[in-house]
This record gives structure tokens, sequence and C-alpha cells, in this order.
């Protein structure tokens, strides 16, 4: 079943052509690799998604009812299911594991919600901590983890959310090899109930994921198969691999 | 995965107020009880119990301005409008059941008994003699009820604080701009009022509002220590009701709107109904303290709420240490309670021979410096003197002692 479909979007800035009639679609369960050379549109298309960016023209589609979600802020699309992970990891230094945590954990996000239901599913919390490996670590300061585990902790806060989609920026930059196998089996496990696109640079990360990859170009699809199949493609060995 | 099972819902060890609360409310509360002791013995004149009470009810705007702007983050340099219309809220009842008081018997000494309406003009003219008019303006027309007026104490701040944020958020105005928006809205709100056809009796502003309506025998003495009473309290439950608010998870999605909004968002926070819960809050708290803050005083006029007051507003809150309670209130005592010393004369000239220093002109010279030193050299104000006493008596460790394998381990430093 299609998740998302984005058809035809196409976005300027400043007279530069950040995405250009770019069409993409992935469904649930489905885990996709998106790579492509800086200033590909990797980030624009996922600012798009997100609500962050309003594309000049084109829909970008979701769900079982095809809702458009053009037009709706970025807390309505994260509420619909969408959550992302940021290239620099983004927590919340000043607050500790735990407060990060518990801000991510799925539950009612009104205000008069947070204010007056102060309980917090503590399971499902210890639960997310130790698939991150930070169970140890709940009442440190965000700030003063490493930047692996900064990486671990914004996984963890996607994780908490309970996404339908998970967009995901570079999620293995500055880990170790053994944390990288990590975050692979943890994003082969997810992606057998969830929808998953992955950004990366890293063709030897997008390797052991073993998914379908999509190739973009200056804001075009250049070419969408599996690894093999796309790196045999002229054109992404002109423009991308070939460099 | 199977984690869950093991672990009981258990509520967030983290306790929904610190211990800095229950602190400063036992010293509010021993304060409260000295100062009543002092002044029945007659140790501390009525005006003194005046400018403590008076202080209470600036501290308790001054927590609020730490949520609004410590905690979530939005530097807004207005709150002294809502201050200023919780003051004219209940002066306009004060002033009116008082003048009634009075003008009521002296009619009822003519030959034929007054009708209602004889009353009111009389009323009028008494009150609004002073701007050449003597009608009602349509803003007065609760002012004969108490209740309606208390409740007007609540409603005006709170509306203007949702109106003027709804739109101010929404736009997504953030940072210096929403700062400069909200000294715009209190030097708008404060020109109109200077005006007499306001309806507020322009630049006079309303007065003799130190005299309680049917406590007229009651003597000041007593009703300044009633005020305290009332401002302690009132103090105490604000402080309580932000403490609250600040714990637990609104606490940590208001810090964490000030800290990276936009990451806020893409958690699925609406930010600015966040943003306006905690405008609007506060509005209404530092509203509250204004009501309670002007009898106390005994007038308020339209320069109460110039914008130079939400400035100082902010001052207190810098210097006595932003992002916690208890230090926006201790900045707040102690820079107001120094600033009337210094300007009412309790401070010494300097004599430096070729210039004297005389402190009622440069005090705002050692307060604009002190500010800019605390900015500069001691962000965390004087609260963070809290966290240095602290440091000390607890090491804040993190992990084993050392990298190597015959350094202590973190368990062993327990022992």
């Amino acid at each position: 079943m299609t998740l998302l479909e984005v058809s035809g979007v196409s976005v300027s800035f400043d007279g530069f052509q950040a995405i250009d009639n770019l069409s993409f679609s992935i469904g649930e369960p489905e885990l996709r690799a998106v790579i492509g050379p800086n200033g590909a549109g990797k980030t624009t298309f996922m600012d798009i998604v997100t609500g962050k960016t309003r594309p000049d023209s084109g829909h970008v589609l979701w769900g079982e009812d095809n809702r458009n979600l053009v037009g709706l802020s970025e807390q309505a699309i994260a509420r619909l299911g969408v959550g992302r992970k940021f290239q620099k990891p983004t927590v919340f230094e000043a607050q500790s594991v735990r407060d990060n945590l518990a801000m991510a954990l799925k539950a009612p996000r009104g205000p008069f919600d947070v204010l007056l239901r102060r309980s917090v599913d503590e399971g499902r919390l210890h639960e997310v901590a130790a698939e991150i490996g930070l169970e140890d670590h709940l009442d440190r300061p965000a700030g003063a983890l490493s930047h692996g585990q900064k990486q671990w902790l914004e996984i963890g806060m996607l994780l908490a959310q309970e996404p339908r989609l998970l967009l995901v920026d570079e999620p293995a930059a500055g880990m170790t090899t053994a944390e990288r196998e990590h975050t692979t089996d943890l994003l082969n496990r997810l992606a057998q109930r969830h929808a998953i696109v992955v950004v990366e640079h890293d063709m030897a990360f997008v390797r052991r994921l073993g998914c379908k990859v999509t190739v973009l170009h200056e804001g075009r699809v250049l070419a969408e198969g599996s690894l093999d199949h796309v790196t045999q493609n002229k054109d992404v060995i002109d423009v991308y691999l070939g460099r | 995965m199977a984690v869950s099972e093991s672990l009981p819902l258990r509520p967030t060890p983290r306790p929904a107020t610190a211990p800095s609360t229950w602190v400063f409310l036992g010293a509010l509360a021993v304060f409260t009880l000295v100062v009543t002791v002092m002044a029945s013995q007659g140790m501390i004149s009525t005006a003194f119990v005046k400018t403590l009470g008076k202080t209470l009810c600036l501290m308790l705007a001054a927590v609020a301005m730490d949520v609004v702007w410590g905690y979530t983050g939005i530097l807004s340099l207005g709150h002294m409008a809502f201050f200023g219309l919780g003051g004219y809220m209940i002066g306009m009842w004060l002033m009116y059941a008082r003048t009634e008081n009075i003008v009521a018997p002296a009619l009822a000494q003519q030959p034929l008994p007054p009708t209602q309406d004889e009353i009111r003009d009389a009323i009028g003219s008494q009150i609004f003699g002073v701007v050449g008019s003597s009608d009602f303006p349509l803003v007065w027309m609760f002012s004969h009820s108490l209740v309606a007026q208390l409740a007007l104490v609540v409603l005006v701040p709170g509306l203007l604080a949702l109106v003027f944020g709804w739109l101010a958020f929404r736009s997504r105005v953030t940072g210096v701009y929403l700062s400069i928006l909200t000294q715009a809205m209190t030097l708008a709100l404060a020109l109109y009022l200077f005006q007499n056809d306001s309806g507020l009796r322009g630049n006079n502003g309303l007065s003799g509002l130190q005299n309680i309506p049917g406590y007229e025998q009651v003597p000041q003495a007593t009703i300044s220590l009633w005020f305290l009473w009332a401002s302690a309290l009132a103090l105490a439950l604000g402080y309580l009701l932000f403490a609250w608010v600040v714990s637990g998870k609104m606490g940590s999605v208001l810090r964490a709107v000030r800290d990276d909004e936009a990451r806020v968002r893409f958690l699925g926070y609406h930010v600015e109904g966040f943003k306006l819960f905690a405008f609007t809050l506060t509005a209404v708290v530092t509203g509250i303290a204004g009501a309670l803050y002007y009898p106390q005083a005994g007038i308020i006029n339209p320069a109460e709420i110039a914008p130079i007051a939400s400035i100082y507003l902010a001052v207190w809150v810098a210097i006595g240490g932003r992002g916690r309670l208890y230090g926006a209130a201790i900045g707040a005592a102690l820079v107001s309670l120094l600033s009337s010393w210094f300007t009412g004369g309790g401070a010494p000239d300097i004599n430096l021979g070729v210039y004297t220093v005389q402190w009622t002109d440069w005090w705002l010279v050692l307060l604009g410096l002190s500010f800019v030193c605390v900015t500069l050299f001691a962000p965390k104000g004087i609260g963070g003197l809290v966290d240095l006493v602290q440091a000390r008596r607890v090491p804040d460790r993190q992990g084993d002692y050392g990298p190597d394998k015959g350094a202590k381990r973190q368990e062993e430093g327990r022992e």
C-alpha cells in the first residue's frame, strides 16, 4: 500500500530550482535509501514532506484517504505520523535524556494535555532507552552525551514518537563501525512495520541496508531500483559515482 | 523489546516541585510573620509596611516574567501593561465606591431624597470633574460592582494577552522583533490612557486608592498589614502555580520551545499554543499582582505602564537569575528595595571633592552598570550563587573516576 506519494513537486529559492517536478512514492512497510550529490535536493525534499518548505506546485498525498500535506503546519504533519531525524543531531541539550524522550513519546500534544496528564509511560520510555543503549544515562543532560550518543538519542526520540513514516537524514554519521551495524539492524527491523526513507552518503552503509535506492540529481529522480541497478546506470555514473 | 513487561508503570521520579519551592514559601511565611510583629510593636512605619507589601507584588510579577522569558524564551517587554491594567480595574471600583460613600450621605441631607440617577451623576462629576466631564464612560459600566471589577482584573489582562499573543505568535514573530512589538503595545496603551477622553481620567489617573470603601474607620496601619498578608498569599499561590507549571513535561516543552522551537514543531507540538498559554497565564497573574499593588501605592496613572516599567521588570529577572523562580523573586525584591533606598534619599551622597555623587541621579547609572555586568560576567544572576554552593557540597560525577582500570568506579565513590 502506498503511504506517501509525492507527485510533480517543484520548488525554487530565488530562482534556484531546488526541486524540479519530483515524483516519489513509498509504501508501508518499506525501506528506501535516497542518495545524490550535494545540492541534489535531498534535504529540501524532506523539508517539503515535513511541512517546513511549501512547494510552488505539486501534491504530497498521505495515507489511506490521500490527504494533501501541502499547506499543513509542521506539527500537524508530525501528528499525522511523519517523524524526522536531522542530519546534525538536534536534541535539547539543556535537558536530561529522560526529558528528551518523555517529550517525544506518543501522547496527546495540546498545552492542557501536557499540563494536566503528568504520568509518563515509563515502560515505553525504558524500552526505547534500552533500544538506543542509553538506559544508564537517563538522568544525564543530553548536552553531556558524545556525538554518537546524541545521534542515538535522536533516533530514540524518533522511535518514541511512533511515526508511520520515518525520514532519517544520515543516521550513521559520526558512528563507530559497531554502531553502524546496530543502526542498520534497527532500520531493517523497523522497516518490517514502518515506511522509512534514509538519506545517506555512505555507499557501504546503503549496501548493508539492501533496499531499493532512489538517486536524486538537481531536484529530479535520476534513477530508481536496487543499488546494483542504479550503480550501473550511465547517468548515475556520470553525475555522482564517476567523480 | 521485551523490557517493558518487566518494568511496572511508575510515576516520574522527579518531584512535581523542587525543594527550593518549600524553602521559598517558608522564608516568605517567616518574613510575613516578622513584619507583622514588628509593625504591631511600632518598630517599622506604616509606609515601610506598604513598601514591603508592594515589593511582594513586584516579586510576583517578576516570577511571572521569569516563566514567560526565562523558561519559554519570550522576552516580553510589555508585561507591566497587564500589571497596570489590573491596577486600573480594581482602582475603578475603589474610586466609585468611596465617592459614593461620600456623595450619597451628602445628598441625603437635601429636602427631597435623591434618586439613583442623581447619586450616579453626583459621583460622576466628582470623579470626572478633573478632566472636564461628568458622565460615566462606557468602561465604567461595572465599576459599582466589586465582583465584576475583580473579574475584570483577570479578564482584561488575560484577553489583551490572548489577542495580542495570538496575532504575534501566529505570524511567527520571535526574538527581538517580538520584544519591540510588546514595547509598542505597552506604549500605545499608555499613550491612549494619557488622553482625557480615554475614560480613565487621563494623566491624573485614579487616586485615593488606599482608602478601602466600607473600612474608612480602620487605620491605615491595619489596612497596610491586610494588604501585606494578601500580597504574601498571592505571591505564595502564584509561586506554587508556576512551580507546578514549569515542572514535569510542561516545563520540558516550554524550555524546549525556548531552546529550539523549530525542533519542537517536528515533535508534533503546536509551539504557538504553548507560547500563548505561557504568555496569557503570566499576564493574568501579573494583572492580579497589579490589583494588589496599587491599593498600597494609593495612585495609578498611565506613566506606570510606560515602556520603561516593563524593561525594569526584565532587568530584575536578569539580575536575579533567569530560569529559576526564586532568582526572579530575589532580583525583584533586592533591586526594587535598593531602588527606593537610593532614589528616596536613603543612600548618603558621596563627596568626591570636585563632584558630589547624588544617588537620586546616579542610581540609574549604577543599575545600568550592574545589569551590563550581570549579563556579561554572571548570566545566571544572583540565583547562580546557589549553584556555586551546591557544586561544592555535591561533586557532580558522571561515570567512573578515571579512564584506567585502577581508577575508582562510580559505585565506590558513593560508599
